[in-house]
C-alpha cells in the first residue's frame, strides 16, 4: 500500500518570502500479515521557488494582496493547483511575525493557499522546522552526535539542540543579517531597535565596513555564549528574545549553520554585497570560537525553514485510529491533558492522555468512563501516545452513541498549550500538524 | 519465672539426661577454623529465592566489558528485542547470558505444553470442546487430527449453535496456552464491541482445545456460520511465549484453501496491544463481510 501526500511549505520571514512543493510518499512498513502501520517512507522537493522579498506596506504592515499574488504565481510555476495540495504549512519567521497584521494574514493565506495548509508561528517552532528543513536532525541521527542548530536569518537566530535524532531544546535571538541595512553609497536606511545600545549610529548616518564588522563580532559573542563557547554576559541576556529559553549544549556538539548568513561563512561577498550586514556577520561567525571545533553547514541554508515547513510539518497517527461524523480537515485546536481542563474550554479541544501500556479491555472501558463523564461538548477528541484508539474510541461511540461525534487518535505525543491540525485520512492513517514543541524528557 | 531461669531449667533438666548440657549447633552457624574474611555482601540467604533471569529486560541489559562506545549501543539496543551485546567469558556466554536463554526456551516449551486452565471455558462463557486428539503429544504429532471433530463434539457445537451464525467467534488452544490467557478474552471483548457498533451481533463463542487453525473450518462445516474468526495461540519464540494469531475465513468449510484466510499476528504486549487488535479485526471482518471474500481475494480487492 502505497499513497502520496502533495505539500506546500511557505516561509514569510524578515527579508525572504519562499515556496516550496514537496511529495511526501506514505508507506505500510508492517508486514502483510499484521496490523498497518503506515509511514512516512520519502520526502522529495518538487520544486523551489525563487527568493522573494516580503512584501511589505509601510513598514509595520505585511503586503497580503503581494504574498497571495505570490502563492498564485508560484502554484502556477510549480503546475500545482490549490485542489492538488494534500497538506502544508505556512510559517511567519523572524522580525516579520512581529508585523501588526502578521496572525490575521497568516490565517487568510493558509487558507487561501489549500484546504489543509496549517499556519504557523512562533520562534520554537521556526527553529525545529529549520534543524529539520536543514537536515541537523539527520545529522544527529547518522552520526550519533549531539548537534547545535544555528538557522542565521534576517532578524534572528533560532538554536536547536538535538540529541539522539530528537529536538531537546530551542531558542532564540536577535541576531540576523539585516537588523542594519545600508544603501549603495554606505548609508544606514534601517537600524533595527533590538540593537539598542549596541549600535550608536542612526538611519541615516554614514558606515563604514569596520563598524559593521565591529557590531558583527560583538553579536557572534552572543551566539558563542548561546552555544556554550563563552561566559554568559549582559550581551546574551540582550540578544535573547523575549521568552526565549537558554539552552545548554554539551561541550561535544557539532553546530551546524543554514539561514541565509550561512551562505556568507564560507564564501567571502564584497562589501555591500546584498545591502545589508550579512556577509560581516558570516565572516565574524568563521573566524569566531562557533568554527573553531567540529562545524557543518546545513544541506539546505537560505530554504531550510521553508523546507521543514513544507516537508516535515506532516506526521501521521498510528494507523489504527477511529472516527465518526467528523468533517476534515480540523484546525487550530487548543491541546488539554485533563477532561476537567476539556470541560472548561469554550470551544472544541483536544485532550492528549498518554493511555495504558498493553491494557485490558476492562481498563479501557473505566478509562473511557472517565473521559465521558459530564462530558458537556458535541465533539470528543482524543490523542494518546499508547497504541489503543481504535478500541477506545468504539468504546466512546457506544456509549456516547453513534451520532455523537468522536474522533480518537494514537502515537501523538502532545504538550499542553500547542495547538494539532487534522487532515483527511491517508490510508488508515491521519495526517497531523503538531504546532508545538515537542520535547523528549 | 523469667526466659533466663527457664533457660537454666531446661539446661539442667537436659544435663540430667545427657549426663552434660551441650548447646546445639545449627548447620547455618558453622564456621571454618579457617578465619575467613566475612562477607558483607552476601546478595542472598539460605530460602531466599535467587533473582528471577527472566524478569529482566533485555532490551536494557548490556554486558560487554570495555566498549568503545557502550552509551551508543545501548540506545541501538533498545530498539531490537535480539540479544546483541551480551559479552563474553572467554570463548563462551556469560552465565547470565545463558541463564536467560535457557528460561526463555523453557517458558516457550512450557506454552506449548501446558494445558489450558481446567475452568477457562466457563470463567469466560465459552462452549468447551476439544478436537480428535487426545494428548498434546498427539496434538504435535498429528496435525490432521487437530483441524476436525467426533460426533460427540459436533453434537455439543450443534446443540447450543442450531442457527447459522453469521459470526463465529473460537478461541483455540493452539501451540500457546499463554498466549490465549494473556490475550483472547480481551481482544474479543474489542471484536464484540466493534462488531455491535457496525450492526453484527455475535453470539456464544467456542473454546477448542488441541486447536489448529483448520479446526475453524469444521465448525463452519458444523454451524454453517458466513464467516469464522479464530484467535488462536503462535508457535512461541524466545522474544515472547504469548504471540496470538487471529484468522478470519468467509465461508469456512473443510478443505478452504489456505490463501483465502485473513490474518493478524503479533498481538501482544509487544506487538500489537490485544484490544487495539480487536478492533482491527473487528473491522476486518466488516469489510469481508460486505465484499464476501477474505485472504489474497480481499487484498486484490484493495489493490486495484
Amino acid at each position: 500500500m502505497s499513497e502520496q501526500l502533495c505539500s506546500v511549505g511557505l516561509d514569510v520571514g524578515t527579508t525572504s518570502t519562499q515556496m516550496i512543493v514537496s511529495r511526501l510518499r506514505i508507506e505500510n512498513k508492517a508486514g502483510s500479515f499484521a496490523v498497518p502501520r503506515m509511514e512516512i517512507e520519502s520526502r522529495e522537493i518538487l520544486y523551489k521557488s525563487p527568493v522573494h522579498f516580503t512584501p511589505l506596506l509601510r513598514g509595520d504592515l505585511v503586503d497580503a494582496d503581494a504574498l497571495r499574488r505570490i502563492v498564485d504565481e508560484e502554484y502556477a510555476a510549480a503546475g500545482i493547483r490549490k485542489a492538488d495540495v494534500d497538506t502544508g504549512a505556512i510559517i511567519i519567521t523572524g522580525e516579520t511575525s512581529r508585523k501588526e497584521n502578521a496572525r490575521a494574514v497568516l490565517e487568510a493565506l493558509s487558507n487561501y493557499a489549500g484546504d489543509f495548509v496549517v499556519a504557523t508561528a512562533g520562534p520554537d517552532l521556526e527553529s525545529i522546522l529549520a534543524a529539520k528543513g536543514a537536515g541537523a536532525v539527520e545529522l544527529s541521527t547518522k552520526t550519533g552526535k549531539p548537534v547545535l542548530h544555528m538557522d542565521i536569518g534576517g532578524g534572528t537566530s533560532n538554536l536547536a539542540l538535538i540529541e539522539d535524532g530528537k529536538i531537546t531544546a530551542t531558542s532564540c535571538l536577535n541576531v540576523g543579517g539585516r537588523l542594519l541595512k545600508i544603501d549603495p553609497n554606505g548609508r544606514l536606511t534601517y537600524v533595527s531597535p533590538v540593537l539598542g545600545e549596541l549600535f550608536s549610529k542612526k538611519e541615516g548616518d554614514d558606515v563604514n565596513r569596520e563598524e559593521v564588522m565591529e557590531l558583527c563580532e560583538k553579536l557572534v559573542q552572543g551566539l558563542e555564549a548561546a552555544a556554550g563557547r563563552r561566559e554568559e554576559g549582559i550581551l546574551t541576556k540582550t540578544l535573547h528574545t523575549a521568552g526565549a529559553a537558554t539552552l545548554t549544549p554539551p561541550k561535544d556538539a557539532v553546530i551546524s549553520f543554514s539561514g541565509g548568513v550561512a551562505d556568507c561563512i564560507e564564501v567571502e561577498r564584497p562589501w555591500l554585497a546584498f545591502g545589508d550586514m550579512g556577509p560581516e556577520l558570516g565572516q565574524a561567525i568563521r573566524k569566531s570560537r562557533l568554527c573553531m571545533g567540529q562545524y557543518a553547514l546545513g544541506s539546505e541554508t537560505i530554504r531550510a525553514t521553508v523546507i521543514g515547513a513544507g516537508s516535515h510539518s506532516t506526521q501521521l497517527s498510528g494507523s489504527t485510529v477511529f472516527y465518526q461524523n467528523i468533517t476534515f480537515p480540523l484546525k487550530n485546536l487548543p491541546v488539554v491533558c485533563s477532561p476537567a481542563a476539556l470541560r472548561k474550554l469554550d470551544g472544541a479541544g483536544v485532550l492528549a492522555l498518554k493511555g495504558l501500556p498493553a491494557p485490558s479491555y476492562g481498563a479501557l472501558q473505566r478509562l473511557a468512563q472517565q473521559i465521558t463523564e459530564d462530558f458537556p461538548g458535541d465533539m470528543l477528541i482524543l490523542a494518546l501516545e499508547q497504541d489503543q484508539a481504535k478500541a477506545l474510541g468504539q468504546i466512546l461511540a457506544l456509549q456516547l452513541g453513534t451520532g455523537a461525534r468522536i474522533l480518537c487518535i494514537d502515537r501523538v505525543q502532545l504538550e499542553e498549550e500547542s495547538f494539532l491540525d487534522v487532515g483527511a485520512p491517508v490510508g488508515p492513517a491521519l495526517p497531523v500538524v503538531v504546532k508545538t514543541l515537542i520535547l523528549s524528557k | 519465672m523469667t526466659k533466663q531461669e527457664l533457660t537454666n531449667m531446661v539446661a539442667e533438666i537436659l544435663s540430667q539426661i545427657h549426663g552434660e548440657y551441650m548447646p546445639m549447633v545449627k548447620g547455618s552457624d558453622y564456621k571454618t577454623l579457617v578465619t575467613e574474611a566475612p562477607r558483607e555482601e552476601r546478595h542472598h540467604c539460605p530460602g531466599d529465592f535467587v533473582p528471577d533471569v527472566s524478569q529482566l529486560n533485555l532490551r536494557e541489559l548490556y554486558l560487554v566489558e570495555n566498549a568503545a562506545d557502550g552509551d551508543k549501543f545501548r540506545k541501538m539496543k533498545l530498539k531490537t528485542p535480539a540479544r546483541l551485546g551480551c559479552g563474553k567469558a572467554g570463548a563462551r556466554y556469560k552465565t547470565l547470558t545463558m541463564l536467560r536463554f535457557r528460561a526463555d526456551h523453557a517458558a516457550a516449551q512450557d506454552a506449548v505444553f501446558s494445558e489450558m486452565d481446567a475452568e477457562f471455558a466457563k470463567q469466560h462463557d465459552l462452549l468447551p470442546v476439544k478436537t480428535r486428539c487426545d494428548s498434546k503429544d498427539e496434538y504435535l504429532t498429528r496435525p490432521d487430527l487437530g483441524r476436525c471433530f467426533d460426533e460427540h463434539n459436533a453434537k455439543t457445537i450443534k446443540g447450543v449453535i442450531d442457527t447459522p451464525p453469521r459470526v463465529q467467534l473460537v478461541v483455540g488452544d493452539g501451540l500457546s496456552s499463554a498466549a490465549i490467557a494473556a490475550n483472547a478474552m480481551d481482544c474479543m471483548a474489542a471484536i464484540r464491541d466493534g462488531l455491535k457498533l457496525k450492526g453484527i451481533e455475535t453470539g456464544k463463542a467456542i473454546f477448542v482445545k488441541y486447536c489448529r487453525v483448520g479446526a475453524g473450518d469444521a465448525i463452519g462445516d458444523i454451524t454453517g456460520c458466513e464467516l469464522v474468526c479464530v484467535l488462536v495461540g503462535e508457535r512461541p519464540g524466545l522474544v515472547t511465549d504469548k504471540s496470538m494469531s487471529a484468522y478470519i475465513t468467509y465461508k469456512p468449510h473443510t478443505g478452504v484453501s489456505e490463501s483465502s484466510r485473513t490474518v493478524v499476528s503479533n498481538i501482544h504486549a509487544q506487538g500489537t496491544p490485544a484490544v487495539e487488535a480487536g478492533a482491527h479485526v473487528a473491522e476486518l471482518i466488516d469489510k469481508i463481510l460486505k465484499k464476501k471474500v477474505s485472504g489474497v481475494g480481499l487484498h486484490l480487492e484493495e489493490t486495484p
